[in-house]
């Protein structure tokens, strides 16, 4: 153990510093989904199959728009799945906390 | 939803739901999908026993190989990212199925990957073996003999190493255990040394599965199309989960939520022989005991003595009691 040691004595350390540096995320990662609301349909089927209730649907058709509740998601990747026009896509944002719940209400709104 | 009942054993939970579900529903996913479960199962084990070497150095306050062990256990961390696309819940299961494919060039970094990781876990192994603290600190200590482990219902790790050869994975293999195969490592030293390195070999045994299941995957499909509401009917799922045997058994109604669920995770199984264990132990060696059967709860972290001849009564948390073991253990080991 001590040979693993010395030999580690001079090498940079195996952490980042986190916040001033950051990993990039992986290819394909599932973080927190993004609406395009411009190509949504309005078929609900989103809101039906998110197994924890994190989206709120306002509105119908061609007019709905969204609430999603970033403190209720688990980012399982079902609402991209089922969504029929691919409306909903995971993004790479990984940095979730929120300093208070108001802030973790985000809201997608058409133009 | 399932998966979120454990951070280090979630696709344990999922695979045990998804058998449940998927035996009252009377489907089974393609064997490209069940090989990829098997993949990310040995990884999850070889994760949360990695972990756990980890955890039992810093217990028998080794820091430096707690250190070591959790750098290294990074490589399967980034692995589980790219083939799942998240760390810790993988979402990769789903009924009738996984949710995403593995794609050759990942099989390939992923089998690179597992080949560094494995030079460093058997160099950890043979400080495991060899190291005097290490040694001192866990052979010998908390006893569990093959006959009460198993009358006390141990599962797992704990078990194997009373030398009991039990393993969901042998003896009632699910997903692609039948078709690869593996060693169940088991070791008779009754004590938190045999946990420790029953613990190592399954780490290397999960690379050769991995590898293996890799080398053979079937083409295919990942998933097949089920229906959205599940038939009235029960089931019970068994899982050999990093920590021993899962048991998840489900009532459904014909509609989309179960009528019951109920889940026996490990610990459960587990904690029983910790009584044992303890047993004509000192106090100082209770934490490494404790940790030896991986215990994952989070209120049980505090302790009562009782000094029945001085009728004293006090609380000690987990912090404090890990302090004393430290402190009475360099006591004892240096001269007066
Ligand atoms: S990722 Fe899952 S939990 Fe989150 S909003 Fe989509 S369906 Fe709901
Ligand atoms: S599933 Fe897609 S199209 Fe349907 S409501 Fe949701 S976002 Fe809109």
């Amino acid at each position: 153990m001590v040979k693993e040691l010395l030999k580690h004595l001079f090498k940079k350390p195996a952490t980042l510093k986190y916040p001033f540096e950051k990993r990039d995320p992986t290819r394909g990662m599932r973080g927190r989904p993004v609406w395009d609301i411009e190509r949504c349909v309005g078929c609900e089927l989103c809101v039906k199959d998110c197994p924890s209730g994190a989206i709120e649907m306002f509105g119908k058709g061609s007019k709905a728009e969204f609430k999603y509740h970033l403190e209720r998601c688990v980012f399982c990747g079902w609402c991209e799945e089922v969504c029929p026009t691919n409306a909903i896509m995971s993004s790479e944002d990984y940095e979730l906390a929120r300093q208070n719940m108001a802030e973790m209400i985000i809201e997608f709104k058409r133009q | 939803m399932i998966e979120r009942i454990c951070g280090l054993c979630s696709h344990s939970h999922t695979t045990c739901y998804t058998q449940v579900i998927e035996e009252i529903l009377d489907v089974e996913a393609p064997p490209r999908a069940e090989f990829i479960r098997t993949i990310i199962a040995e990884l999850e084990r070889i994760h949360s026993h990695s972990l756990w070497i980890g955890l039992a150095a810093h217990e028998i306050g080794f820091d430096t190989l707690f250190m070591y062990v959790w750098r290294d256990r990074e490589i399967i961390m980034d692995l589980l990212e790219l083939i799942s696309g998240k760390r810790i819940h993988h979402s990769m299961n789903t009924i009738g199925g996984v949710d995403r494919d593995i794609a050759p060039e990942i099989i390939n970094r992923t089998k690179k990957g597992l080949e560094s990781f494995k030079e460093r876990m058997e160099y950890y192994r043979k400080i495991g073996t060899t190291e005097r603290t290490v040694l001192k600190r866990t052979a010998q200590i908390g006893i569990l003999h093959p006959g009460d482990a198993i009358a006390l219902c141990a599962v797992g790790p704990t078990l194997r190493a009373s030398g009991i050869k039990h393993d969901v994975r042998a003896d009632d293999p699910y997903i692609a255990y039948d078709e690869i195969p593996f060693n169940v490592i088991t070791y008779d030293g009754c004590d938190v040394l045999s946990r420790l390195l029953t613990r190592f070999d399954e780490v290397l045994e999960s690379v050769n599965i991995i590898r293996y299941a890799l080398d053979h995957l079937p083409e295919g499909k990942t998933r097949v199309k089920v229906r959205r509401w599940v038939p009235e009917g029960e089931a019970i799922g068994r899982v050999e989960a990093p920590r021993g045997e899962l048991i998840h058994y489900a009532k459904t109604d014909g509609t989309t939520k179960p009528n019951r669920y109920k889940v026996r995770t490990p610990t459960l199984g587990n904690l029983p022989s910790v009584c044992e264990m303890l047993i004509g132990g000192y106090i100082a060696d209770i934490p490494i005991v404790l940790a030896g059967i991986d215990p994952c709860f989070a209120c049980a972290d505090r302790m009562i003595f009782i000094e029945e001849s001085k009728d004293k009564r006090w609380v000690w948390s987990g912090e404090e009691l890990r302090r004393h073991a430290k402190e009475w253990h360099q006591k004892e080991s240096s001269p007066p």
